[in-house]
């Protein structure tokens, strides 16, 4: 069973007890009450016993356990508090004489200890850890009422977050830039437009939840015990909002749509081009964990990621457009895009190498070393930009596509930010937020670029966009 | 009955942190650090549903104690007070029936209420029974010094 709190016997219990600036001594009286009363201890650790002073007018038992707690909280006005932490110290009592001078002393030898101090076992991971006490009090709780007891979120709240909505972007990027260099190629259909953004965004939804059945039936995510805003799944399955099975069914039904949707552009706009890039997709969208491709079980999880979120969804995007038609430039394009959005699972993949690790999803940071992984980092952030430079350089890419290289500071703060919070998850969700930053400004500065294309050949189409036109 | 005398009162109204002691199957106290809620009558509690041993163990025995003990806790006020009483544990509704006490619970910590916006992120902290004690015996240690026995009120009848 996972523990919420680390292991603690009796001495470490005493050593941190000693740190208190008094201690509780608590005890069942003979009416079978708790009573406890605020003593101080000395305290030692290495011979494992704590001293205090008999407390007026009570009797403390010998017979039966006493505990001694320290408990500690830091109070901020406006806020509550913080810095919590506590300890207890269950032994029995002996009660002797002090020699100097003669007095009564009650001495407790501790034979266990519990407690949890914040700054060792962080809340989030505290109440990750606790999860299965939940599920099993849900689960008394429909045994004693004989109909099932689950938490609940509202159903906007639920949506969100079993769907994870917020990762759409990694969508909407690619998406819109193709349908933007289409326009600009003089391409522009919007229903068909509207309808790849809605296809590609089912693909998207329909990933995330399959992503979170194939890692709860393989283990990873109930391994996981510090996932953050951005890693770890959305743990509708863990915390018995959602059965597996109904997230299964909504995999189901967002895969169905996005082959509806699919279906009716390849009917309306279709090219074998189309076809084949849509079969990829779905390839890579549902084997990105399910067996029995299971890319990111296999250190391919980026590739998939970056072939899904950078090529095919742009070129698909593209191609719609078009008419069938494919080209350099779009390809170009989705190069940065491609290396971004990997990089947002690959930094989305520290906090959880652990819990992976465990469940035997090989990613890449679970096989790589951290100066590996965050080399990794700094190389292919430096290729997305090089890519851009390159393809303005070539004429593939018009000259505003530069624009991108505004988000250079993000990456460098990203980058800045992995090896001193590599080992702290919560740390490092500021860093993963950022990283998904830099994934949407840089497509929104793609768009812009191409946006300003657009604008130029409408008003001054003399001015070159190209270099070497 | 005697009521619960008034500095108790006023720790139980201060207090941003009470030691809970329930008693567990083996017989032996355990003891939680929670924000006590006085309604003027009765002590509440509230636990997550992640961190529910504790309403176990009260299902299991009712008979528990609060106590107050930490100066910090209480604005730096030196005396101390264990009040014994009989819980029970009210888990009728864990996602909306412990909301009542939100009032009494902001009060003492203000940031309550934002973390319960974002309950999305948190979502099993904020399913939660309520631990509703009535006392029934208070402790009290004007000076806070233990070296002098404890003044004792008995409130009223103890549980079977």
């Amino acid at each position: 069973m996972m523990r919420s709190t680390p292991p603690l016997d009796a001495q470490a219990g005493l050593e941190r007890l000693a740190t208190y600036p008094f201690q509780i001594a608590t005890w069942v009286d003979e009416r079978g009450y708790p009573v406890s009363v605020a003593v101080q201890a000395m305290v030692d650790p290495a011979g494992r016993v704590a001293s205090f002073d008999p407390p007026a007018g009570l009797t403390v038992p010998t017979d039966r356990d006493v505990s001694l707690t320290g408990s500690h909280i830091r109070p901020q006005p406006g806020y509550g508090y913080d810095e919590r932490r506590h300890v207890t110290v269950w032994g029995r009592v002996t009660s002797g004489i002090r020699p100097d001078p003669m007095t009564r002393i009650l001495t407790l030898t501790g034979r266990s200890a519990w407690g949890w101090d914040e700054t060792e076992t962080p809340f989030f991971e505290y109440s990750e850890r606790s999860v299965p006490r939940s599920r099993r009090y849900f689960d008394a709780l429909s045994a004693e009422r004989g109909t099932p007891v689950r938490p609940r979120l509202s159903f906007g709240f639920l949506a969100l977050r079993a769907t994870r909505l917020p990762f759409l972007t990694a969508t909407i990027v690619p998406v819109v830039l193709g349908i933007v260099i289409a326009a600009s190629h003089g391409a522009f259909d919007l229903a068909a437009a509207a309808l790849t953004v809605i296809g590609a965004a089912f693909v998207q939804l329909g990933l995330n939840v399959a992503n979170d059945v194939f890692d709860s039936v393989q283990g990873a995510d109930d391994a996981n015990v510090t996932p953050t805003q951005f890693s770890g799944g959305s743990r509708v399955i863990q915390y018995g909002l959602v059965s597996l099975r109904q997230m299964a069914t909504l995999a189901t039904v967002f895969y169905v749509l996005a082959g509806v949707v699919g279906l009716v552009l390849l009917v309306t706009r279709g090219s074998p081009a189309l076809l084949a890039i849509g079969i990829l997709g779905f390839i890579v969208s549902l084997g990105y964990t399910a067996p029995p491709l299971k890319f990111a079980y296999r250190g391919l999880g980026e590739v998939a990621v970056a072939l899904g979120f950078g090529p095919l969804m742009l070129l698909g995007a593209y191609v719609v457009q078009s008419g069938g038609t494919v080209a350099w430039e779009p390809f170009v394009a989705s190069i940065p895009i491609a290396l971004l959005a990997a990089l947002i699972l690959y930094v989305n993949e520290i906090p959880d190498r652990r819990g992976d690790a465990h469940a035997g999803k090989r990613t890449l940071p679970v096989r790589f070393s951290r100066r590996t992984i965050i080399t990794g980092y700094n190389g292919a952030a430096a290729a997305a930009y090089i890519a851009v430079v390159v393809g303005v350089v070539t004429g593939v890419l018009p000259v505003p596509t530069l624009l991108m290289l505004l988000t250079i500071p993000l990456a460098r703060q990203v980058s800045r930010g992995l090896l001193p919070n590599y080992d702290n998850p919560y740390a490092l969700m500021a860093y993963m937020g950022v990283n998904v930053q830099l994934h949407l400004r840089a497509g929104l500065l793609l768009f812009a670029g191409y946006v300003i294309v657009l604008v130029l050949g409408a008003i001054a189409p003399s001015v070159p966009v190209f270099i070497g036109t | 009955m005697a009521p619960i005398p008034e500095p108790v009162t006023e720790l139980l109204e201060q207090a941003l942190v009470a030691e809970l002691t329930v008693v567990d199957a083996n017989g032996r106290p355990v003891t939680y650090p929670l924000i006590p809620l006085w309604d003027g009558e009765r002590i509440y509690m509230t636990s997550s549903t992640l961190f529910s041993r504790k309403l176990e163990h009260i299902q299991g025995n009712a008979r528990v104690s609060v106590s107050i003990t930490d100066p910090v806790s209480v604005g730096g006020r030196t005396d101390r007070a264990t009040i014994q009483g009989d819980a029970r544990v009210i888990d009728e509704d864990p996602h909306g029936g412990w909301e009542r006490l939100l009032p009494i619970w902001s009060a003492k910590e203000p940031a309550i209420v934002s973390f319960l916006k974002a309950r999305v992120a948190l979502p099993l902290f904020f399913e939660r029974a309520l631990i509703e004690i009535v006392p029934r015996r208070v402790l009290y240690w004007p000076d806070g010094d233990a070296s002098v026995a404890p003044q004792v009120v008995v409130l009223g009848q103890e549980a079977a």
